[in-house]
């Protein structure tokens, strides 16, 4: 990796030299009741609105490389058979500007399901391979968890990470194109005591983490405690709404509708987004439904994330962005609830 | 290509006979379907049409389909529901009123309908009855939910009903569409909503542009309204401001039974 620090005045340059292509980062969409602002990633369109020092988005990024409804093909329909057309629905490159760690890891968590197998997901690789992405260090906030998972810093999986030094930004280059942008900026190489600074920096921001889960033997412990109680009581609260999953970073899993025209002569292939916690999603052909029950739901979605993708893939499935608890209306949270599968905190239900 | 030559991959599509009738209600869903005016023509050319008053002068007793509008709040309309199923394969209640009773249900809150008679209509008394939805009266089998319906949902149905494709309703809320919609909560911008306990299938009409939702489709296949009751309580709302959406279009009538005991507590 190499490094160069450049004034932070020069950040509008590089989004100058950037805005020929989509530019995609968080802004403000709203104050909350309290006064405060809602921040939501979506196409800028002016420096102006780009919000680097953004809390945390509602939702995540994944409406971009996984968007909630997406035609995959489309049919004519003839006499004698059809035509098929396929669309990936990746037109133009897009600059992801202003992610956090967090969301980066997810990016890498999806690559692993999506790309990494036998059938990698053409639809998904083809936004994937045109992002231009560029984090930012975070302010930790009182419900991120990331520091637990890991995922508090990236290691891969952008072009560029940018750190504020107070008055200079400390830029991590990780791809030749970054390079080349970052070299057209009035840079320089970091000297000893900005190697010091980004490190400090770095120590500084993970002692504001205040937000724990405890993952020590978690595979194992959900296994033990697959009847425990504590699910019903959970299951009591869940609205079966799917918002968790809507707003997850990594939640992929999906549902395929084919839909004919009304006019009969052309057909579609649509894919929507699902979450686990939908009263059908374990519905099968002829009518039976294996998890019928609400608690049984919400326990498979955490035994998918923290179990069963941590045997296959050796890490969780969450990030730790705690998303999902901030969205929830019933206050259902990972902490909590892994807390409480624990046999820890009391008082939850 | 001429209606009559309609096919679907070379095979013949039959034009079913369909009908249109309403009962107690303003029409509304009737006047959805002619909306939309850049697919009407497709809509109309599935079905042969034979009775659908609020567009067509001519009528005929004999259909395969009927689509029917409105709760029954007469006698009389009783009765003529009951020859409408008699003569019809398939009976599809469109709409709120059609589905639940809608808007015209809450007149069934009043102890006293005497009385309600004497305020709505003075001197000219109807002899009027509790507002139901038709499958108090008749067996219905289809329901195309909303008030309005969605006309894209209408569309989907009738096209699967004339290729013989099983049809299928969303059974999650609301909140399913209008995170895919990626709004904020409205609950965030202190704003009631039953997007969490109702039936999807609008598209987040209302909350889209921030409305909160009123229930119009009915409750979700697993809607916990008892905790709905609370996160309402945590966001400063009333039980009657709860009741008040639970009760509007009448899907919620077994929930508000519960709710209403549960208050009283």
């Amino acid at each position: 990796m190499l490094f160069r620090v450049f004034a932070k005045d020069h950040l509008i340059n590089l989004y100058d030299i950037l805005a020929v292509n989509h530019i995609v980062g968080p802004l403000c969409k709203g104050l909350d009741r309290q006064g405060a602002p809602l921040y939501d990633f979506d196409f800028i369109y002016d420096f102006a609105e780009l919000q680097l020092d953004y809390t945390a988005t509602i939702h995540s990024l994944k409406r971009f490389v996984l968007p909630p409804r997406e035609t995959l093909c489309t049919f004519d329909l003839q006499k004698d058979g059809w035509r098929k057309q396929v669309d990936f629905n990746a037109y133009k490159p897009t600059v992801y500007f202003g992610l956090h760690a967090c969301d980066i890891n997810a990016l890498n968590k999806l690559d692993k399901v999506l790309t990494g197998n036998v059938y990698p997901d053409p639809y998904y690789a083809a936004k994937r391979k045109n992002m231009f992405i560029i984090g930012v260090g975070c302010t930790p906030q009182p419900f991120c968890f990331c520091k637990s998972m890991g995922t508090d810093s990236v290691l891969h999986g952008f072009d560029l990470f940018l750190t504020d030094l107070g008055d200079a930004y400390f830029a991590e280059i990780h791809s030749a194109r970054a390079f080349a942008f970052i070299n057209s900026l009035e840079c320089r190489e970091p000297r000893q005591s900005e190697h010091q600074r980004f490190v400090e920096v770095a120590q500084e921001r993970k002692s504001r983490f205040t937000c724990q889960v405890d993952t020590t033997d978690l595979t194992k412990i959900l296994d033990l405690e697959f009847q425990a109680e504590v699910w019903r009581d959970w299951g009591r609260k869940c609205l079966s709404c799917g918002t968790c999953a809507n707003v997850c970073p990594t939640c992929y899993c999906y549902g395929i509708e084919e839909n004919v025209d009304l006019g009969l002569q052309h057909a579609g292939k649509t894919r929507h987004l699902y979450s686990c916690n939908l009263i059908d999603f374990a519905q099968v052909a002829g009518g039976h439904n294996f998890r019928p029950e609400s608690h049984d739901r919400l326990k498979y979605r955490y035994y998918h994330k923290h179990r069963g993708f941590v045997e296959a893939f050796e890490e969780s499935l969450c990030v730790g962005c705690g998303r999902c608890g901030q969205s929830c209306l019933a206050s259902i949270t990972v902490p909590e609830v892994i807390a409480s599968v624990r046999g820890e905190g009391g008082d939850h239900a | 290509m001429t209606a009559r030559e309609r096919t679907y991959l070379g095979v013949p599509v039959s034009k079913p006979r369909a009908a249109f009738f309403e009962f107690t209600s303003c029409e509304g869903c009737q006047l959805q379907l002619l909306n939309n005016e850049a697919t009407l023509l497709d809509f109309l050319s599935l079905l042969t049409i034979v009775n659908f008053r609020e567009a067509m002068t001519e009528a005929s007793d004999e259909y395969d389909i009927a689509f029917v509008e409105g709760s029954i709040t007469r006698d009389d309309e009783a009765k003529q529901l009951k020859a409408i199923r008699g003569r019809a394969k398939t009976l599809v209640a469109v709409g709120s009123c059609a589905c639940f009773g809608g808007v015209n249900q809450l007149k069934n809150r009043f102890n006293d309908l005497a009385w309600v008679k004497e305020q709505v209509y003075g001197s000219h008394a109807i002899d009027t009855r509790e507002a139901v939805p038709l499958s108090a009266i008749v067996p219905v089998d289809l329901s195309i939910y909303g008030c309005p319906i969605k006309k894209e949902e209408v569309e989907r149905v009738v096209t699967n009903l004339v290729l013989g494709k099983s049809i299928d309703y969303p059974r999650y809320p609301v909140c399913m569409e209008c995170k895919a919609n990626h709004n904020v909560c409205l609950f965030d911008l202190g704003e009631p909503c039953l997007g969490p306990v109702t039936r999807a299938g609008c598209d987040s009409w209302c909350p889209s542009n921030r409305f909160g939702c009123w229930g119009c489709r009915g409750p979700a296949e697993a809607a916990n309204v008892r905790q709905l009751r609370q996160i309402m309580h945590e966001h400063g709302f009333s039980d009657e401001q709860l009741l008040d959406r639970l009760e509007c279009f009448g899907g919620f009538a077994d929930y508000v039974t519960e709710l209403k005991r549960a208050a009283k507590e």
